[in-house]
């Protein structure tokens, strides 16, 4: 799957996007595979309540599963308007 | 009911003629403003954006409002990209018969934009460069509606 990262979860992990192979059945357990990777993902997910996640462009939550899905983007709460 | 995510500027006197159409009788605007910081030091605002979500979001929100109250139409303008103090980042207008729908639709459609559209904004000044954090209040104002 594509995984995406915006604002300064994409600054601290360094990359936009990247395909990631993964076994992970929901959002939390990408993000544990994620975080053991290198520090630069260890410091990016440290603080999962400052992380929002969205599972196809549809924002969900960390327990969500990730079974057939195509995208999944992590980024910090938005500030629009 | 339109939804442009756009880097060019808008022009809120051209969007607004013939908006809404002669059988509404209110029309509410609100345009948001790359506002100065405290020290006026802003060199730019950098609006960061999540392209293939961002139009389906600020969709999603306006359908929301439309069905909510009575509006005769819906209009957002949300820009990205860097933006120089003064320079408008976002509109959103509203029209209905009668003036209630209209305010009422467009503070949503405000208090939703602001924390559930997929836009990041980062303060540019001659010496730093800091994302925006999300504000309480503007969350805790999604539990009034």
């Amino acid at each position: 799957m594509d995984v995406l990262y915006f604002a300064w979860v994409r600054e601290r992990i360094g990359l936009p996007r990247e395909k990631v192979e993964t076994d992970a059945t929901t959002v939390a357990e990408l993000v544990a595979e994620l975080r053991r990777r290198e520090e630069r993902y260890e410091v990016a997910f440290a603080d999962l309540s400052a992380l929002r996640v969205a599972i196809d462009q549809e924002l969900t939550d960390f327990d969500a599963p990730i079974s057939g899905a195509r995208e999944v983007a992590f980024f910090p709460p938005m500030t629009g308007g | 009911m339109r939804v442009l995510v756009q880097d060019s500027p808008f022009d809120l006197a051209a969007e607004m003629t013939g908006f809404g159409g002669d059988g509404m009788g209110a029309i509410v605007t609100f345009t948001g403003v790359v506002r100065n910081n405290d020290r006026g030091d802003l060199v730019a605002m950098d609006i960061e954006h999540y392209p293939g979500m961002t139009q389906s979001a600020l969709t999603r929100i306006a359908t929301e409002a439309s069905a909510r109250w009575s509006l005769g139409d819906v209009l957002v303008i949300h820009r990205h990209g860097r933006l120089e103090p003064g320079e408008q980042i976002m509109m959103v207008a509203t029209a209905s018969r009668h003036r209630k729908d209209a305010f009422e639709a467009a503070e949503f459609l405000m208090d939703y934009l602001k924390s559930r559209a997929p836009f990041w904004k980062k303060e540019i000044t001659r010496d730093s460069a800091d994302w925006v954090a999300a504000r309480d209040e503007d969350e805790a104002a999604l539990g009034r509606w």
